[in-house]
């Protein structure tokens, strides 16, 4: 199929940026949406041009590098996808497809559709982790069960991966879905419970001191999440915020 | 007398990790921050690494080429992870997991290290438990466990399909912990172009900052490699896109051996090449071999029929259908280590009987586990005399519950059903065992500089056993490196910062600008894929999954034609000064390139079979591949001298003391 392509072009954070036109042929829908993207840039690349700069690794929904906002949605339409796993088979012969960076004041733009997610890092540093050496003399993996349920939830928060599609989607920037999925995965583990208290506290902390902005409920990080991270994050990391402000000696 | 010194441990193979430890030399605590190492990539190997290094004192720069290193390609490891826990009491042990990755590997890789991987491997879990790790939990609450190619017990923990994710995730909150206590300065898109050698030691790199273009110069007193394997060399393989040998190769340019680069690991499992423009390969994992049966129809109309569409498989009757890994290997069928697998399907294809449209499909199929799982569950939710559908419809959400995000992939990307018809699968290149060479202490041939995890060559032998790459990468880093890195670092607590005004600094910071703007100069017409994809043709139809010495010598003249070629003809757009994937890859082609030579030279030399490298001239008359241990059980080393066609072979002999050495037999 044809295609026409309006893509975000911005040489650097200073540079204003502008919607660039471009036209591809022969698209395949077995495609999948970044090698249409290889197919754009090595044209691109034989006239002479400066090919679009995209964030791109594993090409199978795991590493959480690309982000592209797609026709006003995160990852494109499709659900439960990353863009990488975005085939062109969704898309028509002659459609005309919006390519954007994510917008949000705490992941600048570094060029084209490239951000700077760093300050998820960040937030991780200020308490996503548990406390403890490498050793080889923790206790035994089976010392303590954990109840499968518990064991359970905790896995689906820990699946997140880091993309920051519900920061771009949602309307206030609010990274609220990605640190409750961290928040979370520890909180439903007995290995977490030590620094329950702190980790929500300093993990908040550092999320309002980057630029994001408040939840209010919209849900729209839900429906975009690649990970399908679950809005119930939100309401136990409230929860855990909650408990710890009223409680912070526990 | 070989120039190699592994430096094995004397005593009893059960005793020499233990008794090493107790002898290597200790760095105390107020020295230890006296001393700065570099550790390059953030993968399994790398994060563990950079972690416990930090924590124990040192001062760790670390760098990924990734936004964070949360995205190392570690992340996308499926099925799981290996451990000699015994907790299924199926009778697995330390020695049961050492001699089963002896064994898988073909009898190619070191005694000593594996067994001490084997003997680290239950305080994996225990650790990764206490950081928080979700593995996947039975009803009583503790680890459950699945079973993996190439043996006969269940000893592979998981978090559904992926496992590599948890345990990433786990050793990345770990190495974020050091880096907010500043015992980590961690480099995020930054690509290692060089290592600099000071009086013989590796004393830091020359690094470019891939964000402004920036050449950095960044110094140690160690620098260790976590920079993992070399399958992009292929062009097309279950890596990740920027997955590189580049860092590995400038550290073999500067001295570093180069050890047994011709063994390569094909996956026999993964989503088939579907057209010209493909960028990747993605894997289904093995765990899936667990409960999915491998066949291929037996009768050609068949095959016809289902290329054409006019039938589905699910037509096929149960008696015209060839289970052809049971059929050959009925004591471990569908799970025979993945080199077994993958020959298996090549040599079902190669006959006509592949099942899309290229003839490079075999089927994956999951109704007789749906169906044996649906009747369990059904006893268990009391349901007396369930219909077929309600059982299919409870097998289903069993085997979702097991698979469900491979199975989600799986639909995504090829717009089928596996619930309802098989998978189409077909061999693509995973994952590489060779590596730089590396002694007990996990340090290269240049002293100082260190490899780790898939980038060296240390437990695999010619062929790794699933589940067992994780528990390497994690083994190293966190088990082993940060032990005896110390019996190093020991000599070096007078030594004081190394400055990078150095000459030696300058002279490879020159060298590294010196590429880059010839590439940036270049007056070429094609992209960098261009040459990639001719690259990997090459290597794919000759260095594969079969070769022979006549491939390999055509294959070796036509990738010094392409050297000439890609130099004269490669068009870099962009600039030095900014972010430019382009020249990031052609960087990493200008080095697969030589490694693709001395890859085919590797295999040309090795006149033998063994696991993943399959000679055909070396076969028995079943087709299995057939060894040679009088002239080949060696460690094959390679020394740069200034062109992989000059490159000189160092011999590792490899003695076997516990491991009686058989023709491995999976009937």
């Amino acid at each position: 199929m044809n295609l026409t392509l309006k893509v975000w072009r911005q040489n650097g954070a200073n540079d204003k940026g502008r919607l660039e036109s471009y036209q591809v042929k022969d698209i395949s829908p077995d495609m999948s949406f970044l090698e249409m993207m290889d197919v754009l840039n090595d044209q691109i690349i034989v006239e002479g041009k400066d090919p679009v700069a995209f964030d791109h690794d594993c090409r199978e929904g795991i590493c959480g590098s690309c982000s592209m906002f797609i026709n006003g949605e995160a990852h494109g339409p499709g659900r439960g996808i990353t863009t990488c796993q975005l085939h062109m088979r969704t898309f028509n012969d002659g459609d005309t497809i919006y390519i954007e960076p994510w917008r949000a004041a705490a992941f600048p733009v570094i060029k084209d559709l490239v951000t700077d997610r760093s300050a998820f890092d960040r937030i991780i540093q200020a308490g996503g982790y548990v406390s403890v050496n490498t050793s080889g003399n923790t206790q035994d993996a089976n010392a303590l069960p954990i109840p499968k349920d518990d064991a359970d939830k905790a896995f689906d928060a820990a699946t997140c991966i880091g993309c920051g599609a519900c920061v771009a989607t949602c309307k206030n920037s609010s990274a609220m879905l990605f640190v409750s999925a961290k928040v979370s995965q520890l909180a439903l583990l007995p290995q977490g419970d030590p620094e329950r208290t702190t980790r929500a506290l300093h993990m908040v902390e550092q999320m309002d001191k980057e630029g994001f902005g408040n939840c209010t409920n919209t849900g729209a990080c839900e429906v975009e999440c690649p990970k399908e991270i679950s809005l119930e994050n939100i309401a136990r990391l409230n929860r855990e915020y909650l408990r710890a402000s009223v409680n912070p000696d526990k | 007398m070989s120039v190699l010194d592994s430096k094995i441990p004397s005593g009893p193979l059960a005793h020499k990790w233990t008794h090493h430890k107790d002898h290597v030399n200790l760095v105390n605590p107020a020295n230890k921050r006296l001393i700065d190492v570099i550790v390059v990539g953030t993968g399994l190997a790398g994060s563990s690494a950079a972690a416990s290094l930090a924590e124990m004192g040192y001062n760790v720069k670390a760098l990924c080429f990734q936004d964070s290193p949360r995205r190392a390609h570690s992340i996308a490891a499926q099925g799981g992870i290996n451990a000699a826990k015994n907790y299924q009491n199926d009778g697995d042990s330390t020695f049961r997991l050492f001699y089963d990755t002896i064994k898988g590997g073909d009898y190619r890789s070191r005694e000593a290290n594996v067994y001490r991987l084997a003997e680290v491997s239950a305080s994996i879990i225990d650790q990764c438990v206490a950081q928080g790790v979700p593995f996947a939990r039975d009803y009583g609450g503790l680890l459950d466990n699945r079973s993996f190619g190439g043996v006969l017990v269940s000893r592979t923990f998981y978090a559904k399909g992926q496992t590599g994710q948890q345990l990433l995730l786990g050793a990345y909150s770990a190495l974020s912990r050091q880096i907010a206590k500043g015992k980590v300065e961690m480099l995020n898109r930054h690509e290692m172009l060089d290592v600099v050698l000071v009086g013989g030691k590796a004393r830091g790199i020359i690094a470019r900052n891939l964000v402004t273009g920036e050449i950095e110069r960044i110094s140690a007193h160690a620098v260790v490699l976590a920079s993992g394997g070399y399958g992009n060399v292929f062009f097309l393989s279950t890596n990740a896109m920027g997955s590189n040998v580049t860092a590995a190769w400038k550290a073999h340019k500067k001295g570093a051996f180069f050890a047994n680069p011709c063994f390569t690991q094909i996956h026999p499992t993964c989503i088939p090449v579907s057209g010209d423009y493909q960028s990747k390969l993605t894997l289904m994992s093995e765990s899936l071999r667990n409960d999915g049966r491998i066949w291929v129809p037996k009768k050609l109309e068949d095959v016809k029929a289902i290329r054409d569409g006019s039938k589905k498989p699910v037509q096929i009757a149960e008696e015209d259908r060839d289970y052809y890994l049971e059929r050959r290997y009925p004591s471990f069928g569908n799970l025979v280590p993945r080199d077994v697998a993958s020959r298996a399907a090549k040599e079902r294809c190669d006959e006509g009987y592949g099942v899309n449209k290229t003839g490079e499909a075999v089927f994956l199929d999951f109704s007789s586990a749906i169906m044996r799982y649906g009747k369990t569950e059904a006893r268990i939710r009391g349901i007396e005399n369930p219909s077929t559908d309600q059982v299919r419809a409870l097998g289903e959400e069993v085997v979702g519950n097991k698979y469900g995000n491979l199975f989600q992939m799986y639909e995504k990307i090829t717009d089928d059903n596996p619930y309802k018809t098989p998978m189409k699968i077909y061999p693509a290149v995973h994952y590489t065992m060779g590596g730089i060479w590396v002694d007990y202490n996990l340090q290269t041939t240049v002293p100082g500089l260190f490899a780790t995890g898939e980038a060296n060559f240390s437990d695999h032998g010619a062929n790794r056993l699933g589940a067992s790459a994780l528990m390497q990468g994690l083994a190293d880093g966190y088990f082993v490196l940060p032990y005896t890195i110390g019996e190093y670092l020991a000599s070096d607590i007078r030594t004081g910062k190394i400055s990078t005004d150095l000459p030696e600094f300058e002279a490879a910071e020159k060298a590294v600008r010196d590429q880059l703007n010839k590439f940036i100069n270049n007056k070429g017409t094609q992209p960098v894929d261009f040459f990639h994809k001719k690259l990997g043709r090459i290597m794919w139809d000759q260095c594969g999954m079969a070769r022979s010495a006549e491939g390999l010598t055509k294959a070796i003249a036509d990738i010094q034609a392409l050297r000439k070629d890609f130099f004269a003809n490669v068009r870099v757009s962009g600039k030095l000064d900014e972010l430019n994937p382009e020249l990031e890859k052609a960087m990493r082609v200008a080095d697969f390139i030589d490694l693709g030579e001395l890859m085919c030279k590797d295999a040309l030399e090795r006149n033998e079979s063994c696991g993943g490298h399959f000679r055909t001239e070396y076969q028995t008359e079943e087709g299995e591949a057939l060894r040679d241990d009088v002239n080949y059980a060696y460690v094959a080393a390679w020394e740069y001298t200034g062109s992989p066609a000059d490159s000189i072979l160092h011999k590792e002999d490899l003695k076997f003391e516990e491991v009686e050495l058989k023709q491995r037999s999976y009937k």
